[in-house]
């Protein structure tokens, strides 16, 4: 035995002897306090593309439950729809200075160059479910290409020995997430010659339109055998247009959403939907609190440090709808 | 001589004419039973939402607050029902609270005298807004137990016949009825026609614009209904949508003159119709959204732009505020 080794023992033998002598006395943890004190006080900045949606309350809900037991504050800046609003809204909050500004984007450039000066400013940037072309200091939210891929995936799988005929049901043109699914289902679509997508149509997340998209479509095409819809709020229409036409279990149809039991587990139960990739709100909600509290107590400058942290997909399909956990409540996660 | 003219409604009317015979010839499967059904499925709720327009524009004057009243009573029905309220009783605060908000706007056009424009932009941002922070927990009002066989309004068919179209004709024909039989209905074109003629003859005429809105309202919120019931939710969030271009395209575009007095159920039908072509024919192609709006656009401004060539505006009648 050699000397290190024999010197370990000893203080292992030492540890143990004066051990239970200690733990009467109580063990101070020496980082919990600083960690306490980073978060105490601090403000965070919530700016969601809107509020009043599946995600942006539930992301809300999370984020509060998570971080107001530390006495952090929570503002939030509702753009409702508007780019300009949303702008002007970090605009103001750069001079307001909060610790952590947790931001959603409309589109890819729009609040780019106000994130970097944000940083620059010494807040931290935190970007959710749609990113920029600033890279800040963390993103946290669903991979778009990985989501268009799985859909189509199971679109395909679906088709196999049947018309190969699909459409497709994209959101709005101007949505990064809505280019980068397309890029996904472009990606599987590449691999597979044999479909033929029939229709490829932008209808805006808005539930009428898909309807009148899927309806003309589906008169056009009564053989199709799949569809991949962008959004599970906008595709109850793509879902009622099948229904109507009595093609339900028939034509396949995939969507993706944040898994709220109403809009996704219910519905794929209903067979409305056959797949629903789901980008689990609560955590990613939980994900970004880590982040915040792990950048709070580092002491890291803003912008020194960047990662992503790509949200782990849960596929709803017939077989797990029913489980109390592939879904959640709004309501318990606002308790 | 009387000289040969068209008046925009016939120009509309030739326009859709044109097109429904080159999409027919083209288009394959384009002239099929099965696809005019969809092609007016469509459209029944913009047709609807027409025939409101078209009652608030005979009688000059514009309901912009229209959306708010197909979004939010519907909305509100769909979220009571969820909280565990019984349908009848959740949609009878929906008709009051619409009859309310009409009454509200026609009170604030014809006695306050705030121009409709404005009146009904306030009016809609406050009942959109009241929704948003109120009455509802989230955008889309999801469908629930309590509502099962409500959906038979927007959903399936009646001999054949899509439900929805079936509630546009319907619509039609009730406004129809208002507007052509009725003394209210000749009332609101002579209102239109020459607001101050019509009250020195004794019409009783703010009580008739309290009336307008009061069944621009309803008409809306019977909209909604049928919107909620085929798309199984209500997406409240159209609201912020751009159909209320749409629902004053159709009447236009289907000749009802915005200076008010003119044009009829006919006319909402046929701008509808073109309004519903058009669209229909872009998706059977798989026209790209950028494409379809530059169509759009085109078709429209080419329908307005021979309208004024061969109907120049008349000095004599034309009025302030004509829009």
């Amino acid at each position: 035995m050699n000397n290190p080794t024999k010197a370990t023992l000893a203080a292992l033998a030492l540890a143990a002897l004066t051990g239970p002598a200690l733990a009467q006395q109580g063990l101070d943890e020496p980082f919990q306090k600083p960690f306490k004190e980073a978060l105490a006080g601090k403000t965070v900045a919530y700016v969601p593309v809107a509020m009043n949606f599946d995600l942006t309350e539930g992301w809300y809900a999370g984020l509060k439950k998570e971080l107001e037991p530390y006495g952090v504050k929570f503002v939030i800046r509702d753009a409702n729809w508007n780019t300009n609003a949303g702008a002007q809204a970090v605009t103001s909050l750069i001079t307001e200075k909060p610790a952590v500004m947790v931001v959603h984007n409309p589109d890819v450039q729009t609040y780019a160059k106000l994130l970097q000066r944000a940083e620059n400013e010494g807040i931290y940037v935190i970007q959710i479910n749609m990113g920029s072309a600033y890279r800040s200091s963390a993103f946290v939210g669903a991979n778009w290409v990985e989501i268009g891929e799985r859909q189509t995936e199971g679109v395909v799988k679906a088709c196999e020995g049947k018309s190969n005929k699909i459409a497709i049901i994209q959101g709005a043109l101007s949505a990064a997430a809505s280019a980068y699914t397309l890029k996904g289902v472009e990606n599987v679509l590449a691999k597979h010659p044999e479909i033929k997508v029939v229709s490829s149509q932008a209808a805006d997340w808005d539930a009428a339109k898909a309807k009148a998209i899927t309806q003309t479509v589906l008169k056009q095409n009564p053989d199709l055998c799949g569809i991949v819809g962008f959004w599970d709020g906008m595709d109850i229409g793509t879902a009622a247009a099948v229904k109507e036409a009595g093609l339900t279990g028939k034509v396949f149809l995939a969507t993706s959403g944040g898994g709220e039991r109403k809009g996704a587990c219910e519905l794929v139960k209903s067979g409305a939907f056959d797949l629903n990739m789901s980008y689990d709100v609560p955590t990613q909600a939980a994900q970004m609190a880590g982040t915040i509290k792990w950048l709070l107590s580092s002491g890291a400058k803003p912008g020194s440090i960047k990662g992503s942290e790509y949200t782990t997909l849960i596929p709803i399909t017939k077989e797990n709808a029913d489980s109390p956990t592939a879904c959640w409540n709004l309501s318990d996660l606002k308790k | 001589m009387k000289r040969f003219r068209f008046n925009q409604q016939e120009i509309v009317f030739a326009v859709f004419a044109l097109l429904f015979l080159v999409f027919s010839i083209f288009l394959n499967g384009f002239l099929t039973a099965e696809n005019m059904l969809t092609l007016l499925q469509n459209v029944a709720v913009l047709g609807i939402l027409g025939l409101a327009m078209a009652i608030v524009v005979i009688g000059r004057g514009i309901d912009i607050s229209l959306i708010a009243a197909l979004a939010v009573p519907p909305g509100l029905v769909l979220q009571m029902v969820q909280n565990g309220h019984s349908l009848p009783f959740s949609l009878l605060i929906a008709v009051l609270i619409t009859i309310a908000f009409g009454l509200i706007n026609g009170w604030l056009i014809a006695y306050a005298e705030v121009p409709s424009l404005f009146a009904t932009l306030a009016t809609g941002l406050l009942l959109a807004g009241l929704g948003q922070a109120a009455l509802f927990q989230l955008d889309v009002v999801q469908w629930s137990q309590g509502m099962n066989g409500f959906e038979r309004l927007g959903q399936g068919t009646i001999l054949g016949i899509p439900t929805s179209i079936v509630m546009f004709a319907v619509a039609c024909i009730v406004v129809a009825f208002l507007l052509r039989q009725t003394r209210w209905g000749a009332y609101i074109y002579a209102i239109g026609d020459n607001p101050y003629a019509a009250r020195v003859t004794g019409i009783p005429s703010r009580p008739i614009i309290v009336l307008q809105y009061v069944i621009a309202a309803l008409i809306g919120c019977f909209a909604g209904l049928v919107m909620a019931a085929s798309v199984n939710s209500m997406p409240t969030r159209v609201f912020n949508s751009t159909l209320i271009y749409d629902v004053i395209l159709v009447v236009v575009l289907g000749g009802i003159g915005l200076s008010g007095g003119r044009g009829g159920v006919l006319n909402v039908i046929i701008g509808t119709l073109l309004i519903g072509t058009m669209l229909n024919g872009m998706t059977i192609m798989d026209i790209s959204y950028a494409g379809q709006n530059l169509i759009k656009g085109v078709v429209l401004l080419l329908a307005v732009i021979t309208d004024s060539f061969l109907n120049p505006r008349n000095e004599e009648t034309a009025q302030q505020g004509d829009i």
